[in-house]
């Protein structure tokens, strides 16, 4: 498979920050990293993952299942995650999470037909004291109410 | 830069950086006596380091308060094998997001706790394990050791000690269960985050089975402030057996919620009422959790005269844990907040202890069964009963975690399972849901 540079150097200096013999140790890195460039962790992804790692394919195949970030279906290009865990949940985190799928009309893990959102009901993502809070991709934003969810959601559609 | 209005009854010392401008700079660090500690612990010999831990009372912030110095005194120095530190930066615990701030705001405060480390134990490579959530903080710590590569406070011959040292950040890819510190090394080591049997300890073998320091971010950011200032100094500040302060993250109901520099055995009262201005909307408190969603839940009578700190909290049947307080008010139903906690547990359970893997899936069914209005009268000691089969039956501690704050919310809010048998809806609910946004 071929990546572009940035991920090529950062996979260089990965295999690169494990004792020698170790590099079984940036598989999961790897993985993620190359899922935000890939989309999806693809069987081909595995196979390269595990070639530059010196590992079985199953071994890196086996921690695809287990992290709940990686994940073998793409995603939408803004991957929409709501916390309802307890601190989220005692300020308006369930509200938001109903709001957020009537509004963009999937569920738990679905993907709008044209590819652009996904949603997902997440676990504490360590934002307790800025809560309700959600992250779009890597982003975090902070107190969020319906209404600023709305118009995040408006402005990622009209992104693209 | 994430961070909250401080407060006038904060003991900024591990906070002290916060608000100044590029605050995550090294140049900002080193203007506010950055890596003096450093340069203090390379001319002290590895057991006066460890013995400053030991002065100053610091126990482990990630949750399970064991004494940092006796931890590091645990690693054999004379062993032939590497030696490594690693940061266990996985914040996941609910009700936490402290070592966020830590992170963001101060970067090289965590580098130099980490150099000293090192110091201590003749280790000569870390490893920061970021949960993979927080990605601009990787970025942020990553630039923070490139700056230190690049003033020479990391690499070889550090400032010309002789000392060696190089740190890596490591990203998780989304498991609680890694927060816990074998599971963090079997996933550092590219593995499902199963956790290890023990005997033997990080201390012994570790890393690559290698002897290891493993302490989380708030306990490294300690460490710098410990060897500037002396152990005793930062023991003065808190209480016997338990020195310094402790980042507490208010959370839930109340009206300043945030994260706040309190020196240990700070009242709960005052913390709540003072530092967190109160109960939102002027309710009365109905339940709190002083240290993350594992901790058991104590009523607002327990909560009177209590103070912050790990052997009181011990005394009142929880414990301190992660700093991460959750706060209920009166119309916070305790089967939903019961609900919620399991659901997470269940969703995190890696599935290695059976008593774990069932037990948490069990409960969450029934609990969901009787806050649906389905519950029969039997169910509320069958919840207790499975919770207690989970304590002490497992590996790690996250069976513990998902029993404990089950079994004090079915013994102390009893009242309110009744109130949902019979097909009876949520009383919470209908008086406008358990949300007061």
């Amino acid at each position: 498979m071929t990546f572009s540079a940035e991920l090529e150097n950062r996979f260089a200096k990965l295999l690169n920050s494990y004792p020698p013999g170790r590099q079984r140790s940036a598989v999961i890195p790897m993985l993620l990293y190359a899922q935000d460039e890939v989309g999806s962790v693809t069987p081909e992804l595995i196979e390269e993952v595990a070639r530059r790692t010196g590992v079985t394919p199953l071994q890196v195949d086996e921690v695809v299942g287990y992290y709940s970030m990686l994940h073998k279906k793409p995603l939408g290009k803004y991957h929409v995650q709501i916390c309802t865990n307890i601190s989220c949940l005692l300020r308006g985190g369930m509200e938001l999470w109903e709001h957020a799928c009537k509004k963009v009309g999937v569920g738990h893990k679905e993907v709008t037909a044209d590819g652009q959102i996904s949603l997902e009901e997440v676990e504490c993502i360590g934002a307790c004291s800025w809560a309700p809070a959600i992250q779009v991709n890597y982003d975090f934003h902070h107190q969020v109410t319906p209404e600023k969810l709305d118009r995040l959601l408006d402005g990622l559609r009209k992104i693209h | 830069m994430l961070y909250n209005e401080p407060h006038p009854l904060e003991t900024k010392v591990l906070t002290r950086r916060f608000g100044l401008e590029n605050s995550a700079s090294i140049d900002t660090y080193l203007a506010t006596d950055g890596y003096r500690a450093f340069e203090k612990a390379a001319g002290m010999k590895p057991e006066q380091i460890i013995d400053e831990m030991k002065i100053s009372n610091l126990r482990g912030r990630g949750g399970a308060g064991f004494p940092a110095g006796m931890k590091w005194s645990f690693v054999p120095r004379t062993s032939p094998k590497p030696k490594y530190i690693v940061v266990n930066a996985d914040e996941s615990e609910p009700g936490t997001c402290k070592d966020r701030l830590l992170m963001e705001n101060d970067p090289h405060q965590l580098i130099e706790g980490t150099l000293i480390a090192g110091l201590a134990v003749d280790a000569h490579a870390g490893y920061i394990y970021i949960r993979g959530e927080y990605r601009y903080l990787i970025e942020i710590v990553d630039k923070a050791i490139a700056e230190a590569y690049a003033r020479g406070y990391l690499g070889k011959n550090i400032r010309g000690t002789g000392f060696d040292f190089d740190l890596y950040t490591h990203t998780g890819a989304g498991a609680y269960e890694c927060g816990e510190e074998s599971a963090l090394l079997e996933s550092l080591e590219g593995k499902r985050g199963i956790p290890r049997i023990r005997p033997p300890f990080p201390a012994v073998s570790g890393a690559f089975q290698c002897p290891t320091i493993l302490n989380n971010v708030e306990t490294y950011c300690a460490v710098p402030a410990i060897i500037r200032d002396g152990g005793a100094a930062f023991a003065a500040l808190g209480i016997p057996k338990a020195g310094g302060t402790k980042l507490t993250c208010l959370t839930g109901h109340v009206n300043r919620p945030g994260v706040y520099e309190l020196k240990l055995g700070f009242p709960v009262k005052t913390m709540i009422e003072e530092v967190g201005g109160g109960i939102l909307g002027g309710k009365k408190l109905k339940a709190f959790i002083p240290g993350g969603s594992s901790c058991p839940v104590l009523t607002a009578a327990e909560v009177e005269g209590l103070t912050m700190d790990y052997d009181a909290m011990a005394k009142a049947k929880t414990m301190l844990g992660s700093g991460g307080v959750v706060i209920m008010h009166e119309d916070t139903c305790m089967v939903k907040a019961a609900l919620r906690i399991m659901r997470f547990y269940a969703h995190e359970s890696c599935g290695w202890c059976i008593p774990c893997r069932e037990g948490t899936t069990w409960i969450r069914k029934l609990l969901q069964r009787f806050h649906d209005g389905m519950g029969q009268r039997s169910d509320i000691a069958l919840i207790g009963d499975l919770a207690k089969n989970m304590l002490g039956k497992t590996f790690c501690p996250l069976g513990d975690a998902a029993a404990l704050p089950t079994i004090s919310i079915v013994e102390k809010f009893y009242h309110e399972f009744e109130d949902h048998l019979n097909g009876k809806p949520c009383p919470h609910e209908e008086a406008g849901r358990l949300v007061t946004a």
